[in-house]
């Protein structure tokens, strides 16, 4: 293995002097890296360093400009379609699974792909079946071939996609953001795939913004920044205080601790919640000016809890007080107008109105509020819009600029403008940092710090662990649908919360391995 | 520092993309106004009959009842939602005005009819609307039923017989009667209701709910939106205009004329799409929907002046409704690349 990743001679992929330029913006201004068998290359940066445009490039998506030069395995390298790239050995899987939720794990797996003898547009489910679970059984996945993607976890369809994209017989694999939509645990499984085919040979591209991830996989790094490779190092000559920096051109300083200090007045008390689909018996309470971190693994039910609270998922038991006084939460509008205000994991799909403005996406909580008669105070809503926009310093060109088109931070940062011009005094921040910058990340936990100081309550829910000890003053950690524990953020490291969310599942993860 | 060049010039490029996504709306207006300008000149030059004053009127009037069943369309089709059952609603509330407003039925007063049948109009919405957020039925199906209910009905309260309006000599003048000179009343109307509409869709809690459900209902239900009654209000507020389109109509004919109103709703639809307003939802063009209406008319009146057959009409719309969605998805990948 060691052999393997210490190869003599030439690498797989080289690229050399790549730029690309788009109407407007230079996204590459050449960058140079090196991919060899056997190892695991790291490719970090910012968001618009110009990762995705380099991986673009290399599979096939677009062409590079003229001038540079890239080879694979020997020979110049100029895809022009993402199959062609695919055919020849170089594979991409994209952070957006490309899987068919209706269709089962052999089909998925031979979705696109020749036929083989027979007539063309024949499907023959049967040797599909029996190809899929011969690839499955040599990477040593353990998922039926026969079973529907769409009740896969997503850690299982990611396997599902990676089977996929080695069923082309890859010998470069690039794998964009991998891990996040994964549990630590999910990731880890991820991880021993990922050394096991670096050990057959494989050269494997890990874009990643969890650096832990990068720390502990990586063979080399190269970093981007603004469309340039300013730095690449084998692992053992990096640090992650330096990859930050790099990645952000200045240093960071990490370490930071929520420095505010709860009140002991309860904003909002949960007693004995269950759902009829997961929670069960879940009791907390929830002071002013506190940040209380909810963590556990995928699944776990931290998400279902908050979409409980605010009443977009029925509760089956239970109790829910805001300020001392019974909330029926029955729906998120009602919780709105209690002050709850919930602030999604998945932005694009149920936090923003993407092709919307920035000024439409805060209005869209605050419409009665600004309207008589059913008469809406457009002028009204775009002061509103402005204020925000300063006060959060949302990077955005003007208030009616398509939220789409602004960065994954000022994204957040718009939606939480929304929650607070509808001056809800409890937030539920479900991921908060997904898809978000380094640099842009502790932004957000100085907003959210500030908001605490400000005398808000806020949930943080969050799957990467240095998060939620940066961010919370205590922490519940959620496993199986139940509370397994809160603890005070000094008692708190990630081995604790680890042992915690994991408590429930040590019997079931015997019976896995 | 370089963090901050690099904002800025992310910045830039997102500002680059806005400006070509807002300049590529405003060509589409002017494409499609364009298209008219150059439909008109092509008929101009093809026969002297076209560009009369009586000639365009009648094409003005012809677009009106389209047109005002199109501006109610759009509503629901903002929200991601589609209306199949404008058609023969409309003649279903025509029917009813006749039902209720004549003296061989009930024999109300007229003016107080044509009022009950915005309401049944708005209750009629209402129901469908609850079918469609409270009963979670895809507004394909809730509409294609209420299609075919509202045609049943129709002939059944009629049974199958036109009703005339012959004792009210002044309902007439509602749709044809000229309070400008040469211009029917009908257009009036719809010039109005297209006023209406546009304000309701830009500057009301409806029309803004419409674009949002459209654009993301999950985002807008988070957003403590009561969608389902939202859903239900907006459902109202289109079938208002059908109820509107029927009496309209009815003004028009003198009379109701139950077997009417099958493929009105495809009309009306196509008026739509033209104008620009995506079936996707989350986007709302009343000025192109208005033009599309017209559009429509002209060609099909052109192609009538020019002798060309009923059937090859048909074709040209098809033509141009396919030219123009081309047209907006080409427009559309541009501005997402």
């Amino acid at each position: 293995m060691d052999a393997a990743k210490n190869p003599a001679g030439s690498p797989l992929l080289e690229v050399e002097d790549i730029s690309k330029t788009f109407p407007g913006v230079r996204a590459l201004k050449g960058v140079s890296l090196e991919l060899h068998a056997g190892e695991v290359l790291a490719v970090c940066g910012e968001n618009g360093a110009g990762k995705s445009t380099l991986m673009n490039i290399l599979s096939g998506i677009m062409p590079p400009d003229d001038g540079g030069r890239i080879t694979f395995r020997g020979q110049p390298w100029a895809p022009r379609t993402p199959r062609d790239a695919k055919d020849s050995g170089l594979v991409i899987v994209h952070q957006e699974l490309q899987l068919i939720p209706d269709l089962d794990v052999a089909q998925n797996i031979a979705l696109g792909r020749k036929t083989g003898p027979g007539l063309p547009f024949l499907v023959n489910d049967r040797r599909h079946r029996r190809q899929c679970a011969e690839l499955l059984d040599r990477l040593g996945i353990t998922i039926p071939v026969s079973a529907r993607v769409g009740d896969l976890s997503v850690a299982e369809q990611q396997m599902v996609e990676i089977a996929r994209a080695l069923s082309y017989d890859a010998k470069a694999l690039i794998m964009d953001e991998p891990t996040a939509a994964l549990s630590q645990q999910e990731a880890e499984k991820l991880f021993e795939l990922v050394a096991q085919l670096t050990a057959e040979g494989l050269g494997v591209i890990y874009i990643s913004h969890r650096l832990n991830e990068v720390m502990q996989l990586a063979d080399r790094v190269t970093v981007l920044r603004d469309g340039e490779s300013v730095f690449t190092a084998p692992r053992e000559d990096v640090t992650r205080p330096l990859l930050i920096e790099k990645m952000v051109g200045r240093p960071i300083e990490e370490d930071r601790r929520v420095t505010s200090e709860p009140t002991g007045e309860v904003a909002l008390e949960v007693s004995h919640l269950s759902t009829k689909a997961l929670l069960e018996d879940i009791s907390f309470t929830l002071h002013r000016g506190e940040i209380l971190g909810l963590a556990g693994l995928m699944g776990s039910g931290r998400t279902e809890l908050a979409r409980a609270i605010i009443g977009a998922d029925p509760r089956s038991a239970g109790t829910i007080e805001i300020h001392g006084s019974p909330a029926s939460a029955r729906t998120p509008s009602e919780a709105v107008a209690r002050g709850v205000g919930y602030l999604s994991e998945d932005r694009k799909g149920s936090g923003l109105l993407l092709e919307k403005t920035v000024s439409d996406n805060i209005a869209i909580a605050n419409l009665p509020q600004n309207s008589r008669l059913g008469i809406v105070n457009g002028a009204a809503l775009d002061e509103i819009a402005d204020r925000h926009v300063r006060s959060l310093s949302i990077r955005t060109p003007s208030i009616h600029q398509t939220v789409r088109l602004l960065s994954g931070g000022n994204q957040q940062k718009v939606i939480i403008g929304r929650w607070l011009e509808r001056d809800s005094d409890i937030l539920i921040v479900d991921e908060p940092t997904r898809g978000i910058d380094v640099g842009a990340k502790e932004e957000i936990y100085t907003i959210l710090e500030d908001l605490a100081k400000a005398g808000k309550s806020i949930i943080v829910i969050s799957s990467e662990i240095p998060e939620i000890l940066r961010i919370s003053h205590r922490i519940a950690v959620m496993s199986e649908g139940r509370l397994a524990g809160i603890v005070d953020r000094e008692g708190a490291t990630q081995d604790t919360l680890m042992a915690l969310a994991t408590a429930g599942r040590e019997s079931a993860l015997e019976g896995v391995e | 520092m370089s963090t901050d060049q690099s904002s800025a010039t992310t910045a830039e490029a997102a500002e680059a993309t806005a400006t070509k996504t807002r300049r590529g709306l405003e060509l589409q207006k002017f494409a499609l106004f364009g298209a008219l300008l150059l439909l008109f000149l092509i008929f101009f030059i093809a026969s002297p009959n076209f560009l009369t004053i009586s000639n365009i009127s009648g094409i003005l009037l012809a677009a009106s009842v389209t047109g005002i069943l199109a501006l109610g369309v759009n509503f629901v089709i903002a929200t991601g939602g589609i209306d199949l059952s404008v058609g023969t609603g409309m003649t279903l509330f025509s029917v009813l005005l006749a039902v209720m407003g004549t003296s061989a039925h009930l024999g109300l007063p007229l003016p107080v009819a044509i009022v009950l049948t915005l309401v049944i109009g708005a209750l009629v919405g209402m129901f469908v609307g609850f079918l469609v957020s409270y009963m979670k039925i895809p507004s394909f199906i809730a509409t294609l039923a209420m299609m075919m209910a509202t045609q049943g009905l129709s002939l059944i309260i009629t049974s199958s017989t036109p009703q005339y309006f012959t004792e009210h000599a002044w309902f007439r003048q509602i749709a044809t009667g000229q309070l400008i000179p040469k211009i029917p009343n009908a257009v009036l109307i719809f010039a109005l209701v297209a006023l209406v509409a546009w304000f309701l869709m830009n500057k009301t809690l409806v029309g803004r709910y419409a674009i949002a459900i459209g654009s993301n209902a999950e985002a807008t239900k988070l957003s403590g939106v009561n969608t389902k009654r939202w859903t239900l209000y907006i459902y109202m507020t289109a079938f208002m205009f059908t109820a509107v389109a029927g009496i309209v109509m009815a003004s028009r004919l003198n009379s109701a004329q139950p077997a009417l109103g099958v493929g009105y709703e495809l009309e009306a639809i196509a008026a739509v799409v033209i104008g620009g307003t995506s079936l996707a939802g989350g986007r709302a063009a009343i000025g192109g929907t208005v033009i599309g209406a017209i559009l429509m008319a002209t060609l099909n009146n052109g192609l009538q002046i020019l002798g060309i057959a009923q059937e090859w009409q048909r074709i040209a719309v098809a033509i141009v409704i396919l030219v123009a969605v081309w047209g907006d998805s080409v427009r559309r990948n541009r501005a997402a690349s």
